[in-house]
């Protein structure tokens, strides 16, 4: 006699013996637009799990809109998103919220919460309807909230927060989801320089396979072309018109398709093996 | 917060409610004592006790114990679905439409309190029906298309009871300002409202965790798993339906729906599987001990009960709002 398997079980036990090139995410020919503005078309783009995907484009080209609509959160104009090979037609808005996570660009807090209560929101998908949070659920909480170091602000009201911890309190409860495809919206926003590289490395943890059994896969759009160089595998460059282009950082990332992405002169400097790309400054 | 302290709180103002309807039902011109209320309402002691008891007083009290529950839920379910703490039931135009039902019913000379109620409710039903196509409009369904179009409604419905009061004959506009002013006196059977109110909070409940995501935006809700659009619709019918239930039975009774979610948030915090069970005993329990107070101030004299709602309420309100903001030690 055989017990049937858990899901998430099966889903382990394939991934071990599949080659791990099965994608987390994945598009097929997919056209995205707004206010009839073309975002992308035919883009064909497959996360394995551990691959990290930057998106770059100068503002109002339409990054947010990709990144709702790899979330399923609005319809694409044509083709399809998958997560772990369902679309989220198939997978219903609770399943699809425990298989992909999104940081949004700006946190709304229309009425006063603590700190604590925000990250406890991000279990809400694995709890059944008439359940309450628990203890787990609760240790899940303040272990994410040391990971992005608000360890101590757990009972302060969310209201009271800078911009930059508010932001990683949504961090925290993006952590404590579990998701295993993060969508961070400009997740750098506010934060100091130190923190930006933090949550890069945090999150980068939870996507690299030598660190965690279960690597996630990782999508987010970000303004710095040198930190998504330095974490990212692949770069989707967003050019306007739905044009765009996507391949390994390492090939795609390069002063001439940035100078021309930005509409700015770039220039790349040498550190030993390392590349920096730095703007042209007139008369400096 | 956890359950099992949710569940006591809940009991404590269950308590609470339960003493302020003994309460309603023990004072008046004939005062009670406990025991004697008791066994009024097992139909034991004395005749006289029994008929006021029974009859006159219980229908009374249930109504706007009931009332009192349906306005302070709506009240909050509204502020959730506008995201905006100064929503109150009233806001978009239910209580106008069903203003305007009742003193047109009044003005063709129907006194009977049934033919009231049906032209109240049938108010009340198409304002909502017009807030709710208007702003749907093109299919779009934003909080503030939402908010304009129920604040014209119920600007225009406020026009419209203006020129009906200057338009009225003397004799019936007192009946009018009491019934504008809300007065659990004119209430009639107390059982609908009290099923509507339970079969309210009961669907409110099922969705309770849900709303507490929509609180955070509806971005994040959807991201999280809630179905934001019928999310939204259910708020909105069910806020405007009980609403809708309130005015019809005891006229539109300011305050309550307002100030209580905010009292309870204040005391309580702001999760919803607490805040929606506790608004609705505080409501309950502050309309039954306003009614009561309206009564029996000046009796035989009566007050208009919403008149006292406010003038319990506000001190309540600002000396909670006086404290430095609470968050609960986690």
């Amino acid at each position: 006699m055989s017990i049937p398997l858990h899901p998430q079980e099966a889903r382990r036990i394939r991934k071990a013996s599949e080659p791990p090139t099965a994608p987390l995410l994945a598009t097929r020919d997919l056209a995205v637009s707004i206010g009839g503005k073309q975002v992308v078309r035919g883009l064909n783009l497959a996360l394995a799990p551990g691959q990290r995907l930057a998106i770059l484009g100068r503002n109002g080209v339409g990054k947010t809109t990709l990144l709702h609509t790899l979330a399923g959160l609005r319809a694409p104009d044509a083709g399809e998103v998958t997560i772990e090979g369902q679309t989220y037609a198939a997978l219903g808005p609770r399943g699809a919220a425990r298989l992909r996570g999104l940081l949004p660009q700006h946190q709304g807090d229309a009425f006063a919460a603590s700190v604590l209560e925000t990250v406890l929101i991000g279990r809400h998908p694995h709890l059944s309807r008439w359940d309450w949070e628990g203890e787990a659920d609760e240790a899940l909480a303040r272990e994410a909230l040391a990971a992005v170091g608000l360890q101590d602000l757990a009972a302060r009201s969310i209201h009271t927060l800078s911009g930059g911890e508010r932001q990683r309190v949504a961090l925290a409860t993006l952590l404590v989801q579990q998701p295993h495809v993060y969508l961070l919206d400009e997740p750098l926003a506010h934060l100091d320089l130190n923190h930006q590289i933090a949550v890069l490395e945090l999150i980068g943890c939870r996507v690299r396979a030598e660190v965690v059994t279960n690597p996630a896969a990782l999508v987010m759009v970000l303004h710095d072309v040198n930190l998504a160089a330095r974490f990212s595998d692949q770069a989707l460059l967003l050019h306007g018109d739905g044009e765009h282009e996507l391949g390994r950082s390492a090939a795609v990332l390069d002063a001439a398709r940035l100078s021309r992405l930005y509409g700015h002169p770039l220039r790349v400097l040498m550190d030993g093996e390392r590349r920096w790309f730095v703007p042209e400054v007139n008369g400096a | 917060m956890n359950r099992r302290r949710a569940l006591l709180v809940l009991a404590l103002l269950a308590i609470a409610a339960a003493a302020s309807l003994l309460l309603s039902l023990a004072v008046g011109s004939v005062a009670l004592s406990p025991g004697a209320v008791w066994a009024a309402l097992c139909g034991e002691g004395d005749g006289m006790a029994v008929e006021v008891v029974r009859s006159l007083r219980l229908p009374r009290a249930l109504s706007a114990f009931a009332c009192g529950g349906l306005l302070a839920l709506a009240g909050a379910l509204m502020q959730v679905l506008l995201r905006n703490p100064l929503a109150d039931p009233y806001v978009l135009g239910i209580s106008g439409g069903a203003a305007v039902g009742a003193l047109a019913a009044m003005l063709l000379g129907m006194s009977a309190n049934l033919g009231l109620e049906a032209a109240a409710f049938v108010g009340a039903l198409a304002a909502m029906w017009l807030v709710f196509g208007l702003a749907r409009g093109d299919g779009s369904w934003t909080q503030t298309r939402l908010l304009l179009t129920g604040v014209i409604v119920a600007a225009g419905c406020g026009a419209a009871v203006a020129l009906m009061l200057s338009l009225a004959p003397e004799q019936q506009l007192r009946g009018m300002l009491f019934w504008l002013m809300g007065d659990a006196s004119q209430a009639g059977e107390p059982m609908p409202v009290l099923l509507i109110l339970a079969a309210g909070l009961l669907v409110a409940m099922f969705f309770a965790r849900e709303l507490n995501l929509l609180t955070r935006g509806p971005l994040l809700a959807a991201t999280l798993g809630a179905n934001v659009a019928r999310l939204r619709l259910v708020l909105y019918f069910l806020a405007s339906l009980l609403t809708a239930a309130a005015v019809t039975s005891v006229g539109s009774i300011g305050f309550v729906g307002l100030v209580v979610p905010h009292l309870v948030r204040l005391a309580l915090g702001n999760d919803q599987r607490l805040l929606l069970p506790a608004a609705t005993l505080a409501g309950a329990a502050l309309l039954t001990l306003a009614d009561t107070l309206a009564r029996t101030v000046i009796a035989p004299q009566q007050l208009p009960v919403g008149v006292l709602t406010a003038l319990l309420g506000v001190p309540v309100f600002l000396f909670l709002l006086a404290r430095a903001p609470k968050v609960e030690p986690a």
